[in-house]
This record gives C-alpha cells, structure tokens and sequence, in this order.
C-alpha cells in the first residue's frame, strides 16, 4: 500500500518536497478524516464502536460503481445536465443507497444490541465487517472497478508542487462536508443527536425519539465512509478502481479517532489529517532499507501509541469519569 | 454425599473441579472417548479417525490452548484484547528462531523441543508483560484499538523481517514435533511419522493427535484451576469492578499486566504448536482474522467458561468442515434430488456454473459465494447471532438444557 504517494511525490522534478509531502499528506488526511468523522458521530450518537467502518466504505464505493459504470441511474434519464452533472448525480444516488444500507444494518444487528455491553457490541460489528467486506468483495470480483471520474488523470502543476484534480476536489469537499455537519449539528435533528450523545436515556424522556437518531447516525456514517471510499479509489491512490483492498482503509484510519479522542468531532478530523501527515511524512523521509515495505501503513499506529500514552484519552476526548 | 451433589462437607470437594459424580462421569468418558477416536472403536464417532478429522481435532486442541489464553484475558480479567495472532505469530518465530536448522537462509538455532515450546510461551509472555504498561493505561474500547494496532505492527514487523519469517507470502519450514535429547539425527520420539507405539501401530497423524490432545488437557487444567486460585479471583474482581479491586487491595496494574503475560504464554505455545503442526506458514497467517477467530470461539463458547472456550474451539475449527459436508450434500440434492426439496437446494447452491445459487463450488465463476467466502460470512453471522440471541453461547445453552431437567418436571 506504499504506493499511494509514490505517483505524485516521487516523479521526477518536483522542486520542494516538504511542501509536496504537505499536500499529499492533506489530501490524504481528507480521506482519513472523513472516515474518522463518520466513526465519530456514530460512536457518540449510539455508543457504538463500529469496525464495519472498512466494510461500509469497501460498500460505498462499490455502490458508486456499480451506479456509475453498469447502471448509469439515474444519469442516464438526465440527459440535460452535461457529464460530469450524470456523474454526480449517480454518484449521489449511490450514496444515498449505501446510506439506506447503513440505516438497515443497524435496524437489523444493532438495535437488538441497545443496552448490552459496549464490547459485545463491538464484536457484533467486527462480525459485520466480515459479512459485508465477504459479500462486497465477493461482487467486485478479481479485477478493480473503476469509478469513471470525471476529471481523470489530470494533475495540477504549480512547479514547486502537483496536485492532482481528484486531491483539489477531494480536500474542497472534505472542507464543505465538515461545514455541512458543523450546521446539521446546530439544526433541530443535529441537536437531538448531541442530545443523545450526551444522555440516550434523558434525551428520550425529553421526547427525541432515539431510534431515529440512531438511524440518521448510521446513515451519515456510511455516507462519509462512501465519500471516502469514492477518493481512496481514484487516482493518485489507485488509478484503477476500487478493489477488494479497499475496505481495510478504514483500520488505517482508527487510530485518527484515537488521536483524536472517541467522542470528539474535530478531534477526529484533526486526528485524521495528523495521520495522513504522518503517513506523507513517514513515505518521504523515512523510505529508508531497513524499514522495509509498509512502514506508512503503521505509523498512524504509532503516533497513536505515543499520543495514547501522553493523553490517554485522545487529544480532545473527555476523560471517562468512572464511579464504582 | 448422595443424590446432594452441591452439599460440600470440605474444602477440598468444594474446590474440587470435578465436583459432582455427573461431572467425573462424564469426563472419564470424554477421555474414553479421545483416546480411542484413532483406533475406531465406537461406533457413531468412527469417522472421526480418518487423517483429515484427525488433523482437524489436532487443530482444534491447537485452536483450544490459544483460545484458553484468550478467555484468560478477555473472559477472567476483562480485557478487551484483538491482538491474540500477534502474540502466536510471536511464539512462532521464537519457536523457528531456537528450533529452525542452523546455517541455510534463514535463522536457527537447532535447539529441541523442550527447550523451543517453552520459550516460545515464555518470549511471548515477556513481551505480553512489555505491552501491557501501556494497554493498562487506556480503558475498554480504546485498549481493543490499541491491541489492534498490536496485530497490524505485528503483520509489518514479521513481512519484513526476512531472515526470520521467509518473507511476505512466503513463509519458511517451521520444526516439527519430534523430540530429541540435543540435536541428533534421529528423534527419541517421532510425532509426525507413522511407527508402533506400545504393539500399536498408529499413523503420524494420530501420533501428533495423542500429544497434541494430551498438551490441551494439561493447559485446560491449568486454566480451570486458575480460575479458583488467588490470582483468578483478582482477575475476575477486576473484570467486575476493577476501581473496587483496588480499593480492596488488589493491585490492579500488577494483575493486569500479569493476565496479559499468562494469556500470552498461551498464545505463544499455541502459535508454535500451530505452526510446527502445519509445518510451514506465511507471515500473512497472523493477521486479524485469526484474533477474530479466537474472540468468536470464546464468545461463541461463552466468555469466562473453560469448558465454554473447548466447546467453542470444536465449533469454530469444524465449521468450515461441516459447511463443506453441507454444500456438497446440497449440490447433490440438487442435481440428482427431485421435488421441492431439490428447487429449494437449487436456490441455495449453484449446480453448474451457469446456473444462480447463493454459494457455489465452481471456483470463481458466476455470481455467488465460494465456500471459502460463505465460511466467512458463517463466522461473521454466527458471531452476531450468538451475541443477539445467546450472549452466553454453547455453555449458556448447555446450562438451560441442563437446568431444565434438572428441575424437571417442575418448569420453575
């Protein structure tokens, strides 16, 4: 998996490559801190620690494309808007599937789960990873799919720095989804969700109904998973597509939730972007022989180990008041 | 005393494990049992002494030891822990390090067994204890990330470190179970060839079954007397109430990082086992789905239950059989079955590679899971399933059944 960053950071020529290594680690770190933020909300919505995050995102950006390549729906209806306009509009279609599909899971397998231990829990959605990755690995196939973006290969050349199309749009959306949940969680639905965050059994006698609010946690969850997924797969990550490698990004990203603390919704992005800095960082200056191969795979890993032990509950979580 | 088996009149049939007639009777059977599965004697169970099950309850009594260390940790003391491959895939090479041949490409010492099974728990353990100061200091969920984190640092470490582990996909020969005095030529005792043992003639592969089940048994005992040892006590307040524990004089940190040790020697002679027993393994083997693997057999079992973790241990290692004896059985009813019991098969197994099914056995084609798929997606829906239905598993429904007639014919 090292050879995410080697397309853009190691071709020849590129003049500065701290600042180079700065980019590709923000766009990296987009993808890590949507991840990171879908797991967070659903955490702090219903307690729940979700490892079917991989399974979610390996779904995703299945769903993208399957909708974008084999189905064309609804794009193809939509004759009026040019194509890029078809594409964003399957590609949304296909989110709002995977979401439909994250509010079903956790009806079906984690609502009978409410009130159990919290570790119980999360091997029920350890047990659903494998399920979903199996079944959505199973449909990708062999080869990878590809997502037929838009603006393809094309890279922006600044001289002391590239950027690729899919990193600029990557990082803009990234910024405009934060945004859009910074102003969800201060509509009416958004503060019944920090409600239940807070206290699930207050905010219930307070009237919010907390079935809802699970479902509306899962549903965002999988749609930033699918987002993320969409950007793991295209180029500079993968040229080809998504494959049945996709869905273990998401175990690279847990420890950006870590750094960043459980239950908070910017640690978990600034956990996110320090991850796939340190990533960037480590794949540049520490390319070194005796490291071997994926040693950025795991340096989120260590970052999070040392952070863990400066701060053991994360940058910005709230440290767990214990009373016996 | 008769007919009142929970009326204890000493401290030593209190503490007894095998404290009821029923229990003694039965466990006598079940060595009965084990031991005569070779030679095919009871009728019912004779298929069991073909190689292939012999291998498989090999594996199961492997799958047993690391599962025991698991339910240690996780079922006694309480800690969440996903990084058990990490510590078998420690045991392993440790076990490779001091028992691999010396010279050639890769690392040996030539040692024996009894000096590579030990150290092999025991290097384990030690660096279970060196993990453990910092999985102490984080709590519940963020301490199974962390022991995930263990798992993945664990999979990059052993890819890359060549000269020990083969290298990434391939893997090196690991010692086999023979024991010797020093490094002769010749084994004192050879485990995995056929030969007479005592005017029995008994294939390899029964050989590796007899020591292999007899290494269980030992570790089972350990574990089940732990559980009514000092130690195990601390473990299980600590699991409860663990600020509690330390008000009462616990030593929570200490007992923490002792569970870890012990779990880990586990770990590591279970990983050393598996390995020399499969006799050659890639270092791709210790990865996460084998600690899932692990956690589904204790939950599935029942956490915290000895004979929960061997009942899950004999699930979780046979699954995969069964599904296979299955899926077969269904293809064939399928095609040469008539009526609505062959449509119904039909819907579930493909019977050629054009036609739809759920699962199919023709490798890669069409729509449709391989077996190898729908075994992952058994563990992952029995996994939840157990947990939704019966958070106890095999042990809990053991003991409705068992309370049932118990109190029979009164329902309460």
């Amino acid at each position: 998996m090292t050879g995410h960053f080697v397309v853009l950071a190691q071709e020849a020529g590129v003049s500065n490559e701290f600042a180079q290594t700065l980019v590709d680690g923000i766009s990296f770190g987009a993808i890590y801190a949507l991840l990171a933020m879908g797991f967070v909300i659903i955490f702090k919505s219903t307690s729940v620690i979700n490892f079917a995050h991989g399974g979610l995102t390996g779904l995703g950006a299945f769903l993208v494309a399957a909708f974008v390549t084999v189905l064309d729906f609804p794009g193809r209806y939509v004759t009026v808007l040019p194509e890029w306009g078809q594409w964003t509009l399957n590609v949304l279609t296909a989110l709002l599937a995977a979401a439909l599909i994250g509010v079903i899971l956790e009806r079906v397998f984690l609502r009978p789960m409410v009130g159990e231990a919290l570790f119980a829990v999360a091997i029920v959605t350890l047990g659903l990873d494998i399920v979903v990755r199996t079944i959505t690995n199973d449909w990708i196939g062999t080869n990878p799919r590809p997502l037929g973006a838009p603006w393809g290969l094309n890279v922006v050349d600044l001289g002391w720095v590239r950027i690729a199309w899919s990193e600029i749009v990557q990082i803009l959306l990234t910024v405009i989804l934060l945004a859009a949940i910074a102003l969800f969680l201060r509509s009416r639905t958004g503060v019944a969700m920090r409600a239940t965050a807070f206290d699930q059994e207050t905010a219930r006698a307070q009237g919010i109904n907390v079935g809802r609010i699970f479902s509306v946690a899962w549903a965002i969850g999988a749609f930033l998973a699918g987002v993320a997924g969409i950007f793991f797969s295209v180029f500079p990550r993968r040229a080809t597509g998504v494959d049945q490698a996709t869905a273990f990004i998401a175990f690279r990203a847990f420890p950006a939730v870590i750094i960043g603390g459980l239950d908070s919704i910017p640690g978990a992005v600034v956990g996110g972007f320090a991850v796939g800095i340190a990533e960037a960082a480590a794949n540049t200056y520490l390319g070194l022989e005796f490291l071997g191969s994926g040693f950025p795979g795991i340096v989120g890993y260590l970052l999070m180990l040392v952070i863990l032990l400066i701060r053991p509950y994360g940058l910005f979580g709230t440290p767990e008041i214990r009373r016996v | 005393m008769r007919g009142r088996p929970l009326l204890h009149t000493s401290y030593e049939s209190d503490q007894a494990l095998l404290n009821t007639t029923a229990k003694r009777v039965m466990f006598g059977i079940l060595l009965l049992i084990l031991v005569s599965i070779p030679f095919r004697v009871v009728p019912g169970l004779k298929f069991l002494g073909q190689e292939d099950w012999l291998r498989l309850l090999s594996t199961t009594a492997i799958f047993a030891i690391g599962a025991l260390g698991l339910n240690i940790l996780t079922g006694l003391a309480g800690q969440v822990s996903l990084g058990h491959s990490f510590f078998m895939g420690i045991g392993a090479y440790t076990a490779v390090w001091l028992g691999g041949p010396v010279g050639g490409p890769f690392i040996g010492l030539g040692l024996p067994i009894w000096i590579w099974l030990p150290a092999a728990g025991i290097v384990a353990a030690l660096i279970g204890i060196a993990v453990g100061p910092t999985a102490v200091r984080v709590r519940g969920l963020y301490l199974a990330i962390v022991t995930l984190g263990l798992v993945f640092i664990g999979e990059y470490l052993f890819r890359n470190w060549n000269s020990l582990t083969g290298g990434a996909q391939v893997g090196r020969d690991f010692p086999r179970l023979q024991l010797r005095l020093w490094n002769e030529e010749a084994p004192l005792v050879d485990f995995t060839t056929s030969g007479s043992w005592f005017g029995l003639d008994l294939s390899g592969t029964a050989k590796s079954f007899f020591v292999l089940t007899l290494l269980a048994l030992f570790f089972t005992l350990l574990a089940k007397n732990l559980q009514r040892t000092r130690v195990g006590r601390a473990f299980m307040s600590i699991r409860d109430r663990d600020i509690a524990a330390e008000i009462m004089g616990v030593n929570e940190f200490a007992y923490k990082l002792l569970a870890f040790g012990i779990s880990s020697f586990y770990a590591g002679i279970a990983g050393a086992l598996l390995a020399s027993f499969v006799s050659r393994v890639i270092p791709e083997r210790w990865d996460l789905f084998l600690s899932v693997q692990f956690i589904a057999i204790i939950l599935i079992g029942g956490a915290g239950t000895v004979t929960g973790t061997l009942l899950g241990s004999a699930f979780v290692v046979l699954l995969p059989r069964v599904v296979q004896n299955f899926t077969l059985w269904l293809q064939g009813v399928a095609v040469q079955g008539e009526g609505i019991l062959a449509s119904i098969a039909n819907v579930f197994v493909a019977t050629s590679s054009n036609d739809f099914g759920l699962v199919n056995t023709f490798a890669g084609v069409g729509p449709g899971l391989s077996v190898a798929q729908l075994n992952l997606v058994l563990y992952g829906l029995l996994i939840i399933g157990f947990l939704i239905f019966e958070p106890l598993g095999l042990y809990g429904i053991w003991l409705r059944v068992r309370n049932y007639w118990k109190g029979w014919p009164f329902t309460y």
